[in-house]
């Protein structure tokens, strides 16, 4: 592969992915004095933390009597008990002094009128362990997520993070079981880069394009996952896919949470207020898998609204529109401009659509990256933070605004034990050649596909497959179909078209890329759900209705070669990191 | 004598022309610019017939669907698809904006889509933004606070509202990319789009370089060049206002 133009760099720490995870942690390796390089496929503000909307949870008790503890019962719970709780402990704990941070590096958070932060009600988070609902999700308006990694950048920039933009990553380099840095494509001038570092954190983010509609980017393909897979690493719980209540019918854009946290009600063709069925305490508040599954019965039971039945209505046309403007004005722009609804004086109307995968790189609660050999070890020179990782606090289903709150802590969890492991200027190892060949032939074979299958049907059909056979409800059959189904886009590589050649914002080559990085958590995705024989959170069994703790308090993990999945499991961790509180044993999950 | 020509490789070529292969009733001509830095050639206008009864509302959509289903060579950034992270800005029948925000109803006749004006090209659609994302980093996007205590900074509410309308910018540069100054003094003129963003930092009530801020950007070059031409206002996707935050610094500066 001596045809291609290779660059060389040494770094300290490596971070792929500049979205809101991968900037803390490089503000923080940064303010440690480690040579840091930032590297993305976009500008750091186009990443997809900015799509976040209704905010980010932390136990400041602004608005009312909190805990951290009550905090971590919720995530457990919301969870369905599959998260780590020594990593879910780490998690809440750290959450009131990680947006306090934020708040000091300049987040306009929307105030309260003594001038605190505001906070609102979100779905699953009470008040004493499970009781009445309280006010924990910190917010800038709808926009937290765009407001957070704005600022973030900005302290990127204070900092001198170096950023190499709209690189393209291809592959980890491994050594003898250690991650030795990445090797990466300047889409602006075609050029190979080829990062040496100690310390590699992937924050790349979800994989949700794999799902035909989703609320996720175009360019949440999950690059680091398939990164991790192909350098023989398992991913962790990929069956776990948070479909989100509220996604405008039609087009799959968010619509947040907080609109419920502020009042807003779901409805069905009958004008009732459904939730009251299946949630009596918590209502439209209940986690997102429980509202996303009401809603799915309500549309499969003939009470869905619109000519085809197949949609529901959300109401904030009740609301003051004074509020509506100080605390959901993103929401009313994107009801108007992607459904044509005056969200002042018509509902909106909102289906079920993938949003989050709480499944994806395994770690510990220092980020560092988790295999198994034996029993659980960790990955030398690897990290994984944000949506990438699987920490896992999120377990079986995430808690609205627990993902914001997820990248800052643990990314800087990662940037502070990088700075244990990596002394700056520390020599770094020569690097086996092979490892740089296997992964320009992989580039080279997929620019250079002379066959009849182009991308955009291929990820189509894995896309098409994906929504059928692995949505919100599963059965053995749908299951069973969509993991020999699946595979089929995967062999039709066998003969893709790439149509340029060139290698200067050659996105055509980009997009193959990205599906060859898809298909792969695809499969990972339905075998995991298919060996998975029980309901929990997201992954909703119709032959499996119910939770099955004696056999699967485990983490599901994958392994992936071409086509071909290995799965194992490792156990839940029973244990919290400290004495400052009690783990949380198993009960039935209510709302 | 001076001589005035147009740079190489400037003049724009016709192009190709992709007939509709769907037999579709209700067809669209879409003329999309194409420049490949890899080739010697100049840029060319592509035409492509896209079947609007199978296409979504946006002008992203229809991209998307030349991309996917006539042309995969085509470049454009793109992301979010609901105007949050600022890729897709465009020039679209010669206004720019979000593709992805965009209906293409709302466009009369042939859709003529063309990268963001006055910037160097890379590829296609694909504008080169560094020169923006340098003078952005230069207003130093940071707050400056000398407090150090485990508490947040107070702001009350009314001073949070004096954020609105500022932080929401998501520097799509559809602003300083149809400003007349900005084309022709872009190195030096801060444009539309950094100078919101300053102001966003000036007006903070958290932030306490307020004076070195206003000092920094009290320039001629920097700042005066606005000559309140509005373009900028006119583009914004996002409804802001940037030849009013440009007011408010020079009314600022006037009167401190």
């Amino acid at each position: 592969m001596s045809a291609y133009k290779i660059i060389d760099h040494e770094y300290d720490v490596v971070v792929l992915g500049a979205g809101g995870s991968g900037l803390r942690a490089a503000v923080g390796l940064s303010e440690a004095g480690l040579k840091t390089a930032c590297v993305s496929k976009v500008f750091p503000t186009r990443s997809h933390t900015s799509a976040a909307q209704g905010g980010i949870s932390a136990a400041l008790g602004n608005m009312g009597e909190d805990d951290w503890r009550w905090h971590m019962y919720d995530t457990v719970k919301g969870a369905d008990w599959l998260g780590d709780q020594d990593s879910i402990e780490y998690l809440c704990k750290e959450a009131p002094a990680a947006v306090l941070e934020l708040e000091k590096y300049g987040v306009p958070f929307s105030r309260t009128d003594d001038g605190k932060i505001y906070q609102r009600p979100f779905g699953g988070m009470t008040k004493n362990y499970g009781n009445e609902t309280v006010q924990r999700t910190c917010a800038a308006a709808d926009r937290t997520g765009h407001a957070i990694l704005h600022t973030l950048y900005g302290q990127a920039l204070k900092h001198n993070t170096e950023f190499f933009i709209e690189y393209f990553a291809l592959d980890l380099i491994m050594k003898d079981g250690a991650c030795k840095g990445i090797i990466a494509w300047n889409l602006n001038d075609g050029t190979i880069h080829r990062f040496k570092s100690h310390t590699t954190i992937i924050a790349t983010g979800g994989y949700g394009k794999v799902y035909y509609s989703a609320t996720s980017a175009h360019t949440c393909t999950g690059d680091g996952n398939a990164m991790a897979l192909r350098a023989g690493l398992p991913l962790q719980d990929m069956e776990f896919v948070q479909f989100h209540p509220t996604g405008i019918y039609g087009h799959g854009t968010l619509i947040s949470e907080g609109v419920r946290g502020e009042g807003g009600y779901l409805v069905n063709s009958k004008g009732e207020r459904f939730m009251e069925r299946y949630a009596p305490k918590a209502k439209d508040l209940a986690s997102r898998d429980v509202v996303s599954r009401s809603i799915a019965v309500e549309i499969n039971e003939g009470r869905g609204i619109g000519k085809e039945q197949d949609h529901v209505h959300l109401h904030i046309d009740h609301l003051d529109p004074k509020v509506i403007d100080e605390r959901l004005p993103g929401i009313s722009e994107a009801s108007k401009l992607f459904a044509n609804v005056d969200v002042t004086k018509e509902p909106i109307p909102v289906v079920p659509t993938v949003h989050y995968n709480m499944g994806g790189i395994p770690t510990n609660y220092k980020a560092e990256v988790l295999t198994l050999n034996g029993s659980e070890k960790t990955v030398p020179g690897l990290m994984a933070i944000g949506e990438a990782a699987c920490v896992s606090v999120h377990g079986a289903n995430r808690l609205g605004s627990n993902s914001l709150i997820d990248l800052v802590v643990f990314g800087r969890a990662a940037a502070k034990r990088a700075a244990e492991l990596v002394k700056p200027g520390m020599k770094h190892e020569e690097i086996d050649k092979n490892e740089t060949d296997r992964c320009l032939d992989r580039f080279d074979k997929l620019r250079n596909s002379e066959g009849s299958n182009p991308t955009s049907e291929l990820r189509l059909s894995m896309q098409k497959t994906m929504q059928s056979k692995c949505a919100v409800f599963r059965t053995e059959k749908t299951l069973k179909e969509g993991v020999d189904e699946i595979r089929r886009p995967y062999d039709g590589m066998d003969s893709l078209s790439v149509k340029d050649k060139s290698l200067i914002f050659n996105t055509d080559l980009v997009e193959t890329l990205e599906f060859d990085n898809l298909i792969r958590q695809a499969i990972t995705t339905m075998d995991s759900a298919y060996h998975r024989k029980e309901s929990r959170g997201a992954h909703a069994r119709e032959d499996f209705p119910k939770r099955d703790d004696e056999n699967y308090m485990q983490h599901t993990l994958s392994w992936c070669n071409g086509s071909k999945t290995k799965i194992n499991y490792r156990p839940v961790h029973r244990s919290t990191l400290t004495n400052d509180v009690q783990y949380f044993p198993p009960q039935e999950r209510v709302y | 004598m001076v001589q005035l020509n147009l740079p190489a490789n400037s003049k724009v070529e016709k192009g190709q022309y992709y007939k509709d292969k769907t037999g579709s009733k209700n067809i669209r001509k879409v003329n999309v610019y194409r420049w490949d830095p890899s080739t010697n050639e100049n840029p060319r206008l592509d035409t492509y017939e896209v079947d609007m009864d199978n296409c979504s509302s946006k002008v992203l959509d229809v991209l998307n669907k030349i991309k996917n289903e006539i042309d995969p060579s085509i470049a454009y950034r793109r992301s979010c698809a609901h105007g949050v992270c600022g890729s897709c800005a465009m020039n679209m029948n010669g206004k720019n904006g979000l593709a992805c925000t965009k209906s293409h109803s709302e466009l009369n006749g042939d859709i003529d889509i063309y990268p963001l004006p006055h910037l160097k090209v890379l590829k296609d659609l694909i504008g080169d933004l560094s020169t923006l994302y340098k003078q952005y980093e230069s207003v130093e996007p940071w707050l400056k606070t000398s407090k150090v205590n485990d508490k947040e900074n107070f702001q009350s509410k009314d001073d949070r509202a004096k954020l609105d309308g500022l932080y929401e910018c998501i520097m799509c540069a559809c602003c300083s990319t149809s400003c007349p100054s900005y084309w022709w003094n872009g190195e030096k003129y801060l444009g539309p789009a950094v100078l919101l963003q300053a102001y966003r930092w000036i007006i903070d009530s958290r932030d306490e370089d307020r004076k070195e801020r206003l000092k920094k950007v009290a320039d001629e070059l920097k700042l005066y060049r606005c000559h309140t031409i509005l373009n900028c206002t006119n583009a914004c996707p996002k409804g802001l206002n940037p030849a009013k935050a440009i007011a408010e610094i020079k009314k600022m500066l006037a009167t401190a």
